[in-house]
């Protein structure tokens, strides 16, 4: 019997042939990524076991990504104590205010490849699975413990296929995709599985569009999400040996089948990312903010497709509209592009890289009975700042239409053929 | 043999990670601050009820979201003695073994038992006694038993000397 990819990279880390769901195995990681809002804790572990070097510094990569700039003496604290920890065990993979962005996105620009076994002390670490490697969310204790050990348990998960048809309509964005799915699975249905997509709509899909998806599949419960490499995943970490891959006859724990070219612009509801509808049900909601940026939907492209729309027109005089690009390359391409122009032009605001407003920490808070309209991936209470304040989760597509609007809109009317 | 038996506060499916202990509060590595906030986001007042070794029991997927390993120690350092629900979030439940909180998957848990109950869990069958009758559970793998009987992974590499 055939294997899926995350049983191979599984197999192959922990130094066996085969491995099969359900099974206990220890395995050799590949890359250990800890950032300002879960590494100080993962230091504080290493200090009361009392041995703080890491197995092997170039493995380890620490980023700077939840508050940065520093917004308060408690987090340049916690920077300061990051910043000296990588200085004093010459840890050179460390990314300084300047040279930062949202974790995720800085481990697909520079770091993981295909087949690597990824950790990260941040649940949507599952986003690398789109450049065809296994990468999984931990904790900080368990981050000090591979810290300690450059090893970790795993219980070899099921897989469930996403079997994508067809290709998308303009408008429609792999967020979409991805909303859709986990409104069919519910925020449970891929509890301990690894999230594979596959089929020819995965093909017509960017790179961006794909690390969207994988993004998300800890919000249906996800290990994993995983993507089986492709010349563009080749073309995009710059690797040009022969990488892991499911087998025509790996076993599927469940197939789902979405058709692309039926699909329209979803809406994640109030407060559960499962609450997943079509746009034109989702009624009528006033934005009083809507965001732009994060580990979901802050690369270029979706900046590009936000840009497209608001590019001569203005932003609703009841909305404000915050955009945050994922990293200081994307920083930097939007800048050139005349993205962040056509941002302020519009009546947005353009922040630094970093997390924002995504988990309530900054740079865009919620009051009390407002309303967001945002390209994240949370919408629970309370995750943007007041727990009664709501937030729709949506594409950089729907965002950009309703930043124009003022209140929820399809995309679709600004397409421009 | 190890038995809790412990007064129930209920919670529903879903709770996040999110509500357990919001962001906001996790730029301390403070101990103290956690456990006063714990599950604010469904119950501000939750932190004064819960007294050490209540139990908690929830639906399914409770911890589900962020890798935030303060949700485990924030129910933990309140002071309960265990989580029985019908299903973990994958992280919060690596997170709370790690931190010596033990947690039961009982399938039924919910309908089983009221808030107010008492309940009895037996760590080494995964056995839960409610009024209602007696639930099972798998038992957690003897490795995963090691590192909770040592009160987290810290413990068990101080006591392994790794």
């Amino acid at each position: 019997m055939g294997m899926t990819i995350s049983e191979k990279i599984l197999a192959r880390a922990s130094g066996n042939e085969a491995v099969h769901p359900g099974e206990y195995v220890v395995c050799r990681i590949d890359l250990a990524m800890i950032h300002d809002l879960t590494g100080p804790l993962t230091l504080k572990v290493l200090k009361e076991v009392g041995y703080e070097r890491p197995w092997d510094a170039d493995k380890v990569v620490i980023i700077l990504d939840h508050q940065v700039p520093a917004n308060s003496t408690v987090t340049a604290q916690l920077h300061k104590d990051l910043r000296e920890y990588a200085k004093k065990y010459s840890i050179k993979n460390y990314h300084e205010v300047g040279r930062q962005g949202v974790c995720h996105q800085i481990l697909a620009e520079q770091y993981v490849k295909p087949g690597m076994l990824v950790v990260g002390a941040d649940s949507h670490t599952c986003t690398l699975g789109a450049l065809g490697a296994f990468a999984t969310g931990i904790g900080s204790t368990e981050m000090a413990s591979v810290y300690l050990t450059g090893e970790m348990w795993f219980r070899v998960p099921q897989t469930i296929r996403c079997d994508l048809k067809n290709k998308l309509r303009d408008g429609v964005s792999s967020k979409d995709v991805i909303l859709n799915i986990i409104g069919t699975l519910g925020v449970d249905g891929g509890l301990y599985c690894a999230a594979e997509f596959t089929g020819g709509g995965v093909g017509s899909l960017s790179v961006d569009s794909r690390l969207t998806m994988c993004n998300m599949a800890i919000e249906m419960g996800g290990k994993t999400g995983i993507i089986n490499p492709d010349k563009r995943t080749l073309e995009y970490t710059g690797v040009k040996e022969a990488p892991l891959k499911s087998d025509p006859d790996a076993e599927y724990y469940r197939t789902l089948e979405v058709d692309l070219a039926t699909l329209e612009p979803q809406v994640a509801m109030p407060h559960s990312v499962d609450n997943v509808k079509p746009i034109c049900e989702a009624g009528n909601v006033i934005a009083d903010q809507v965001f732009i940026g994060s580990c979901t939907n802050g690369r270029l492209e979706d900046l590009e497709a936000a840009a497209k729309i608001l590019s001569g027109r203005k932003v609703s005089p009841n909305t404000r509209l915050i955009v945050i690009p994922a990293s200081q390359r994307i920083y930097l391409e939007a800048e050139e592009r005349g993205y962040l122009r056509t941002f302020i032009q519009a009546g947005g605001v353009v922040c630094n890289p970093n997390c924002g407003p995504c988990l309530g920490g900054h740079m865009g808070i919620l009051a009390d009975g407002e309303n967001c309209i945002s390209t994240s991936n949370r919408n629970f209470i309370g995750r943007m700042g007041s727990t009664a304040a709501k937030v729709y989760l949506a594409s950089p597509q729907t965002a950009a239409a309703t930043a124009i609007e003022g209140r929820l809109a399809d995309p679709r009317k600004y397409m421009r053929g | 043999m190890v038995v809790l038996k412990g007064r129930v506060w209920k919670f529903g499916d879903d709770v996040d990670t999110d509500v357990i202990i919001p962001a906001k509060y996790l730029r301390s590595v403070d101990k103290t601050v956690w456990p006063k906030h714990v599950l604010e986001g469904l119950d501000p007042e939750f932190s004064s009820k819960i007294k050490p070794g209540d139990i908690i029991v929830a639906g399914k997927n409770f911890g589900c979201g962020s890798s935030r390993e303060q949700a485990a120690l924030a129910i933990k350092w309140a002071g309960a003695a265990a989580v029985v629900a019908e299903s973990f979030a994958r992280i919060f439940f690596r997170n709370a073994i790690n931190n010596g909180l033990p947690l039961i998957e009982a399938k039924g848990i919910s309908k089983a038992v009221g808030e107010g109950d008492v309940i009895e869990i037996d760590l080494d069958s995964g056995g839960v006694k409610t009024k209602n009758g007696a639930l099972r559970s798998a038992p957690l793998p003897p490795f995963l038993q090691e590192i909770l009987k040592s009160g987290g992974l810290v413990n068990y590499y101080k006591a392994h000397n790794k």
